[in-house]
């Protein structure tokens, strides 16, 4: 029951998570390229309820940020308030890539900014580049899995249901895949491609290869649940009224497979995650200006943010209870196999 | 005079570059104290040595072979030339040679040896070690990143030995400042490496495993010890010819190690732990680190302004690209219009540029001349303002117009203007500087790629296959001399970045400059030289045959306990008066 609740609620976080960065236009106040070239490397903004003269008021206000003495240092100006505003028009961006709109959920006027997780080193809202960033990372670990697990189940179930020839010939390319090192073969894709591939579509095709490069795994494991799946009684019952090898597989051998595939998923989309991470990391990630959490990561390896910029660590800080809840929920659909099994039916 | 252009752009992507110049181009000139400046403080004893760090490991001590910038130097230390160009003063000053005389056609130098030099092996040093130097040097089977820069107009200069202590050298022509030719050109020991060279096997000579009484030069220092992936340690040369103002021999310190740091985060943190005494070219981001725990670690930072590097936005403007390159030709049209380079140039913010990347430490550039050069810049030249509404009205002018639904830029066929920028992966100035680039120019209606690629796979692109649209890159502006640049400036330069090697001036203007910059080399008046130069620096900013970006400043940093420490805006920037160093704590002991 406990591990049913934890589960629960790492469901409803990575909803959260995943409906936020959704919605990141909506949420997010600023365009994620939109830079402030007097603002760079700005810590987080404050959110002021009493004023300089300590005087309560209604709502929520910043001051604007000015830089003190150079070299990066900045201080509150507090001779005005600026009062931050719901649902306030700003740059346009669409939903799934289908509405338009210029709404955002909260904003401050201008000359003022709302940095909620400070800026980075163009002096661009780091909490708009993580939001939107979120779409670029999850989509990865998502899309990657989708590949992994079709190649997967096609090539686990034909190994396991047909044996033979086809099984052994997939089973050899399952050892060469799981040997193969796919960083260096990502680089050298990289270096082959067209200079004006464009860094998102760059990115999507790596994407592709990672997740065609890892069906070797889910696809040995499918496979031993197909070899026992198909000496079953009721599956050879089937067999002997003259069920297709088709229907065998569709209305017997998925079901068997169906609860293996969702941990299987939530095993393999953080670990895609992290893979955007250390594409990014590489310098393969989706590129300027499109933000990806590996990305924003990457500017610690600059010992001066390393030391200095705090709040450069925020994707680091997401991406931990991301992992975490991706685990436990492989951890309780594992214990729990038969049971998602009923749920699904 | 040719400088290979990949060696400037490995030099300055590692670091420094080559030396300097100033309007010193005397008829002759004698200097018997040997140069350098009088030390401001004097040790005790002779027994402090330096640490200092180097981003990468040596791969050589070969000054024949010698092109990264960790190898160069630690051989600088260890060598010495005929004739120097002081990094403080930026004045040709003699060295190993005593003085020299030009003759009255300016094509003949006459340089006369100090009396009494020795290697630090202790073998004396003749004019037959000078001569066999230059053969060296010159040899085109060698190959030495050297030769390039002693040729005059094509041709090598020839020498000639005329007593044990004189040695003649000739010119094909003319050329202004020539003294300035033999700054950083090592004198070899000919008793050490004459059989390397009969025998061909000049190049496998002085490697850093060679015992250290194999190798000999005529620096302050001289080699003592290298452990691979640790240090390097240099020794005292008890033969150095420099002797301080009370006749004390130089150097001061009894040695120098070099630390193989990996990378400059890597140099910063040992730096501020105490481990190394001076630090070279620190990126500014880092010297604000370093800034912070200045006073609490006894370091001493130094913001000496401008640098001679200069960034650059570059197009590919080339006559002859790769097969299948139909695409980067149709988008020449647009770069070969002076119009689309000078709208380009006035739409992109240097001053945020500059306080992006540069911490605001950095000038922004609108020819190659820094204003870090002060001989030679232009302070006069017309500076155009960043102007989004000059940029519309320019591109208007050259057909271009935007669309009205999402207000991107199409030209006259109504293709979407978009290009690709590459740029070194390994520098994050320049991938930032295209990033910025990339914004501005968006704000025209421009989209823009960049795409950074590793540093070699770069050069490759622009110098050898012309397989990219444009290119964020930079160079060092070598000497402060303008002839220094003239592979770059000539159409006929190999380096002449946009379109290399070009058979005749592609337009006018580069006929122009081709011109003013052969004049200005065979012209001896300095302010004629100088009008002259000013002249190519204004039909820079008039036809944007690059788009100029933005010059760091140099920074550079020291514990405070080292003494007569003068950090010079040339290479190299800290250690070129090694011999005068030394650490002396506050109780006056030397360490």
């Amino acid at each position: 029951m406990k591990r049913v609740s934890l589960m629960v609620m790492s469901l409803i976080f990575l909803a959260v998570i995943h409906l936020s960065v959704f919605f990141a236009g909506f949420f997010s106040p600023y365009d994620y390229a939109a830079q402030d070239r007097e603002l760079p490397y700005c810590p987080p903004t404050s959110i002021h309820w009493v004023n300089k003269e300590g005087r309560p008021l209604w709502h929520p206000f910043v001051y604007r940020w000015v830089e003190r003495a150079g070299g990066q240092r900045y201080q509150e100006d507090q001779r005005t308030p600026y009062s931050i505003h719901a649902l306030t028009r700003g740059a346009k961006y669409t939903v799934g890539g289908m509405v338009t709109w210029d709404r955002h959920l909260f904003g401050v006027d201008p000359p003022a900014r709302v940095f909620l997780m400070g800026s980075d080193g163009y002096g661009r809202d780091l909490f708009s580049r993580l939001l939107f960033g979120g779409q670029i990372s999850l989509f990865a670990g998502l899309v990657a899995t989708l590949f992994t697990l079709t190649f997967g189940v096609i090539l686990g179930i034909l190994a396991g249901f047909y044996g033979g020839w086809p099984d052994a010939i997939i089973m050899r390319c399952v050892e060469l895949f799981l040997a193969l090192p796919w960083l260096y073969l990502l680089l050298a894709l990289r270096g082959l491609l067209p200079l004006h591939t464009s860094p998102a579509q760059a990115f999507l095709l790596f994407i592709i290869v990672i997740g065609l490069v890892g069906w070797a795994r889910p696809a040995r494991l499918i496979r031993g649940v197909v070899l026992s799946a198909k000496e079953r009684k009721h599956l050879l019952a089937a067999r002997s009224f003259g069920a297709s090898d088709l229907y065998l597989v569709r209305c017997h051998i998925l079901p068997e497979i169906r609860g293996l595939l969702l941990t299987q998923a939530a095993l393999l989309i953080p670990q895609y995650v992290l893979a955007e991470v250390t594409l990014s990391f590489l310098g393969l990630g989706v590129g300027e200006p499109v933000p990806s959490w590996g990305g924003i990561l990457a500017t610690l390896q600059q010992y001066h943010v390393l030391i200095s910029k705090w709040w450069m660590f925020s994707p680091g800080l997401i991406l931990i209870p991301v992992i975490l809840s991706y685990g436990v929920l492989s951890n309780s659909l594992q214990e729990n196999r038969s049971q998602v099994g009923r749920w699904i039916e | 005079m040719k400088v290979p252009i990949s060696m400037w752009l490995l030099a300055l992507l590692l670091a420094g570059s080559l030396s300097s110049a100033g309007f010193a181009s005397a008829k002759g000139s004698t200097n018997p104290q040997g140069g350098g400046l009088v030390p401001d403080n004097q040790p005790s004893a002779y027994s402090g040595h330096l640490v200092v760090a180097l981003r990468s490991e040596p791969k050589t001590l070969n000054p024949v072979i010698a092109s990264d910038i960790s190898s160069r130097e630690v051989i600088g230390q260890m060598t010495a030339d005929l004739i120097h160009i002081n990094r403080y003063t930026q004045l040709s000053e003699s060295a190993l040679a005593k003085s020299w005389k030009v003759s009255s056609d300016e094509r003949r130098y006459t340089l006369e040896l100090r009396h009494g030099l020795r290697f630090s092996d202790g073998a004396p040093l003749d004019a037959d070690d000078v001569v066999f130097s230059f053969r060296v040097y010159l040899d085109e089977k060698v190959n030495a990143p050297q030769r390039d820069s002693l040729l005059v107009g094509e041709t090598p200069i020839t020498v000639r030995k005329v007593d044990t202590n004189t040695v003649t050298f000739a010119l094909a022509r003319p050329y202004a400042s020539a003294e300035r030719l033999f700054d950083s050109v090592a004198i070899l020991p000919r008793h050490l490496l004459e059989r390397a060279y009969s025998e061909g096997k000049l190049l496998q000579a002085w490697t850093l495993n060679t015992p250290p009484d194999r190798i000999a030069g005529l620096g302050p220092f001289r080699f003592k010890e290298y452990v691979p992936g640790q240090r390097l340690i240099l020794e005292r040369n008890p033969y150095y010819w420099k002797q301080d103002r009370s006749g004390n021999r130089l150097p001061y310190s009894a040695e120098i190690t070099f630390l193989f740091a990996g990378n400059e985060d890597a140099e910063v943190l040992r730096f501020e732990a105490g481990e190394t005494d001076i630090m070279n070219r620190i990126s500014a981001a880092n010297y604000f680190v370093l800034q912070q725990e200045r006073a609490s670690r006894g370091l001493q930072l130094y913001d000496l302004g401008p640098d001679l590097e200069y960034n650059f936005l570059l197009f590919n403007l080339n006559s002859t690209l790769p097969a299948g390159a139909g695409e980067i030709r149709r988008k020449q049209q647009w770069f070969n219009d002076v119009r689309f380079r000078q709208a380009i140039s006035s739409a992109i913010d240097r001053e945020g540029m500059n306080r992006i990347v540069y911490h605001g430490r950095g000038a922004p550039i609108w020819t190659h001349v820094s204003p870090g050069n002060r001989l030679w810049f232009d302070s006069s030249a017309r500076r155009p303002a960043r102007s989004l509404s000059h940029s519309r009205d320019l591109l208007k002018a050259a057909g271009f117009s935007w669309r009205e639904n999402d207000g991107t830029l199409i030209d006259h066929r109504g293709v979407p203007v978009e290009f690709s920028i590459i740029t070194s992966s390994s520098s994050n100035e320049r991938t930032e500087m295209a990033t910025i680039i990339q914004q501005d120019l968006s704000e025209l209606g421009i989209r823009l790629q960049v795409v950074p690629l590793e540093f070699h796979s770069l050069l490759d692109r622009v110098l050898e296959t012309h397989d990219y649209e444009a290119a964020v890159m930079g160079l060092d502006g070598g000497d402060v001399d303008p002839n220094s640049q003239m592979n770059v400036w000539l159409s006929s330069g190999d380096d002449h970045l946009w379109n290399p090697a070009e058979a005749h001036p592609a337009t006018g203007w580069e006929a122009e400059i081709d011109r003013l910059m052969r004049q200005q080399m065979s012209t001896s008046a300095p302010r004629d030289r100088k009008r002259l130069y000013d002249r190519v620096q204004e039909i820079e900013i008039e036809e944007v045959p690059v788009v100029f970006l933005v010059s760091p400043n140099l920074l550079v940093g020291a514990k405070d306990q080292l003494r007569n420490f003068k950090p010079a805006i040339l290479d190299s920037h800290t250690l070129w008066n090694s011999e005068q160093l030394f650490i002396q704590d506050r109780t006056g002991a030397v360490r």
